[in-house]
């Protein structure tokens, strides 16, 4: 048994029949896959049939924190939403910082689970024992800020913290977010559409308790050993606090990895211009943190006076004379680069929008580069879109958002996802992503490891699932040759493994610059009391692997789908650094299949997951 | 001269982290909503703003206390609650002009910052230097960071106004 860390209860909640449960955590499972990611994926492969429909009331959805959340270690803020994603009906697993995992924490819960659909819109209330479903048709429609104000005052407490979706998840947008605090997202593979299928419009926590720790003499020495090492690293204690995450804007151009105009290009002209350094020196306000986070790479900006009245958008005004969060670099990518577009002001823009209306950036803008993409080769007409559509228009960023969370027009196509979309118009080469999730932004054809990462990520194309941009181009923990597949299958696997065990831990991944499982490790023993040691963590990391990738089996998934679209396996960079270069995928998969244990068709061995407790 | 507390809100990034400690002094626990020093955030004016106890010269929680449980530390000049004394009755909490004296529901008792015996655990956690224990002519910040806040408001509004 531990006495520290994991508060030991779960709260259940059925929508369809209003029951509430409180229940004993299983601490077999806690001690085998730790939390957050992994304890999530544990339940929901229990409890769940994978095939079932992702917007039906027999999908399940897990917020969960892990043992660290809630503790003064850095970065320790993080839940995880664990469920069948809407827009690739794969197991997801969406992160979100700010304060709502360590208030559900502080409230005495380790995770909620959310089970079947409310009759009615309806939000879910916890103040630490007292648990209500509570009606939410005043609230149905209401943005995401909207909701956050109103849901607070009901609470009566200025410490509640809500998480909610907007109008994109009622409308059942493919990859609308939930969203925390206002602007801290559970972002990808369309978690608030799900949560919007269920009629849940908000979860309120308010907790008063505390987190305790096991050995409290050890953790301290534990905790300041990496909150020094993480001040003094460049990247954690210089360049995310200085740029945020859109330094990477400058280097990943440079780099020739900058996907452009929907992957046909690996470079933007005038990247800088939305570049973390630009941000710095003309729209920053202020840097924010999460809960606990001593890097505080989020960004607040605000847009001065001539930039207000910059492109239409046809609702609230006063939204533009506020600081709002962002923009962070995989937004500046996804809602720039890959549309072409180069001012940072419609980024703001378009990115509070995201917030504000609960969807996210990534999947939205890469399905706006696939929609231009359309648009430019005469796939979609005038007619259709309602408005020019071409590559580098700030004014479409900006209307298309709108009209996506709203489905109004031709946004009721982007709503979709660019998987949906590209096939309905006939091109479906013009998708962009892995089980049907739009890729980050970094271009497999220049950094040869993503490309695996990418192809066999559970819950389709993601940048945060083995970011092997860091050795490959930052040369963190050492450089490696972005150019070649020799020893990608192999760092691809460590990394997946090394970033399961964080995700579970409640840390935050991006701590992950400047430190790794060896300074976790004694701080998670020392907050839970039991002993890990740094092979037993990674083999943690490599459990939840398997069993995500079992569940995505029973889901319907295979090996095949362990691919790339054709434009980043056959067609090579046209232009600038990295020119003539292509994915080779087919190097790399086999490997990877081997150094994973699994057979030639990519399935677990008997062996492989007897060795991992999963038999 | 005497130490203080100063803090400085523009370095505030709103991590908590004075929080955190603050509890952990107080509870032996990660507990916030024990924590004596707090943290505001303002999100649309991207404002955060850590606010404890300055330790005023008037000192109202001590005169309102029927029971004389609150004292002068000599060493730091905190004012500090004696739980052998306190009765619970709350009257200091509601004395304080500031909100910066707390009931604790745990021990029945008020509960407020006494300057950690002159090593404050939230100065030590912050990780951007916005809370800072450092001599000062007076303790009284306080006053003069209203004055601005007060003044940046008006200006905001008549600017708004004039937009």
């Amino acid at each position: 048994m531990s006495n520290g860390g994991w508060t030991g209860t779960i709260l259940r909640v059925d929508l369809t029949t209003g029951r509430i449960s409180k229940e004993p955590l299983n601490m077999d499972w806690a001690k085998s896959f730790v939390g957050g990611r992994g304890l999530a994926a544990r339940y929901l492969y229990e409890e769940m049939d994978p095939a079932a429909d992702a917007l039906g009331p027999d999908n399940k959805m897990i917020f969960a924190t892990g043992p660290m959340t809630g503790t003064n270690a850095s970065t320790s803020s993080r839940y995880m939403v664990v469920t069948k994603g809407a827009l690739t009906n794969a197991i997801t697993t969406s992160n979100s910082g700010g304060h709502w995992g360590p208030e559900l924490k502080f409230a005495g819960y380790d995770m909620l689970i959310v089970e079947g659909r409310a009759p009615v819109p309806s939000y879910i209330s916890i103040c630490d024992d007292d648990v209500r479903i509570c009606s939410a048709e005043h609230l149905w429609g209401k943005t995401v800020w909207e909701t956050d104000d109103i849901v607070r005052e009901e609470s009566g407490q200025h410490d509640t913290v809500v998480t909610c979706i907007g109008p994109a998840g009622e409308n059942l947008v493919r990859f609308a977010a939930i969203v925390n605090d206002r602007h801290r997202a559970a972002g990808r593979s369309g978690v608030g559409a799900v949560m919007g299928s269920k009629n849940l419009k908000a979860i309120a926590v308010r907790g008063t308790g505390g987190v305790p720790i096991a050995d409290p003499q050890k953790f301290m020495s534990a905790m300041w050993e990496m909150k020094s090492k993480l001040v003094e690293h460049p990247v954690t204690g210089e360049g995310l606090a200085a740029y945020g995450t859109a330094v990477l804007v400058n280097i990943i151009n440079e780099s020739g990895a900058l996907p452009t105009n929907n992957h046909q290009v690996s470079q933007l002209e005038g990247a800088d211009n939305i570049s973390g350094e630009t941000l710095a020196d003309t729209r920053l306000v202020a840097n924010k943190a999460c809960f606990g986070c001593t890097i505080a790479c989020g960004r607040v900006s605000q847009l001065p006076g001539e930039a207000q009245d910059k492109f239409t958008v046809t609702t609230r005004p006063h939204n533009w004379k506020i600081a709002v969060e962002g923009p962070e670099y995989e937004n500046a990518w996804a809602m720039g680069a890959d549309c072409g577009i180069n001012d940072l002001d419609a980024l703001i823009k378009a990115n509070a929008m995201c917030n504000e209306l609960g969807m996210d950036p990534i999947s939205f803008g890469a399905t706006l580069a696939a929609a231009m993409e359309l648009y430019e080769t005469g796939a979609v007409s005038d007619e259709q879109t309602g408005m020019p559509l071409n590559f580098g228009s700030g004014e479409a960023l900006v209307a298309m958002t709108e009209k996506a969370a709203y489905r109004e027009g031709f946004g009721d196509e982007l709503a979709e996802g660019s998987k949906r979309m590209t096939a309905k118009f006939n091109r479906p080469e013009f998708f962009m992503g892995v089980r049907g999730q739009e890729f980050p932004a970094y271009d497999a054809r220049a950094i040869q490891g993503m490309g695996l990462g990418y192809a066999t990520s559970n819950r389709g194309a993601c940048h945060l699932k083995s970011y092997t941009v860091a050795p490959e181009i930052l040369g963190i923990p050492e450089k490696m040759d972005p150019a070649v597949t020799e020893g990608k299958a192999e760092i691809t696997k460590i990394f997946q493994d090394a970033t399961c065990t964080v995700d579970a831990s409640g840390l935050c991944l991006f701590l992950t610059f400047g430190v790794g499982l060896d300074e976790i490790q004694p701080q998670l023993e020392a907050v839970t009391g039991i002993s890990y040691t740094v092979p037993e963590l990674l083999e943690v990391g490599e459990r939840v692997w398997n069993i995500e990738r079992m569940w995505n089996q029973r889901a319907g998934f295979t090996g095949k789908d362990d691919t790339l679209p054709k434009r980043l396996l056959e067609e090579p960079i046209p232009d600038g650094p990295t020119k003539g270069e292509v994915n080779r995928l087919g190097e790399m998969l086999p490997e990877y299949y081997e150094i994973r244990g699994w057979n030639a068709e990519g399935e677990p061995t008997k062996e492989k997951l007897a060795s991992l407790g999963l038999a | 001269m005497a130490k203080s507390l100063r803090i400085i809100p523009e370095k505030c990034t709103g991590c908590m982290q004075c929080e955190l400690a603050c509890s952990w002094v107080q509870t032996g626990m990660f507990q916030p909503s024990r924590s004596l020093i707090r943290v505001n955030i303002f999100d649309e004016q991207a404002s955060y703003a850590p606010y404890t106890c300055f330790q005023c010269d008037e000192a109202w929680c001590m005169t309102a206390c029927p029971v004389n449980a609150i004292s002068i530390d000599a060493d730091t000049g905190a004012k500090v609650v004696g739980d052998a004394n306190c009765v619970g009755c709350g009257l200091c909490t509601i004395a304080c002009p500031f909100g910066t004296v707390f009931y604790n529901p745990d021990t029945q008792k008020a509960f407020k910052c006494d300057l950690c015996d002159g090593n404050p655990a939230c100065a030590v956690a912050c990780p951007t230097g916005a809370i800072e224990y450092t001599e000062s002519e007076s303790a009284d910040w306080l006053g003069g960071w209203a004055e601005k806040v007060n003044e940046s408001y008006l200006t905001s509004i008549e600017g708004g106004n004039a937009a």
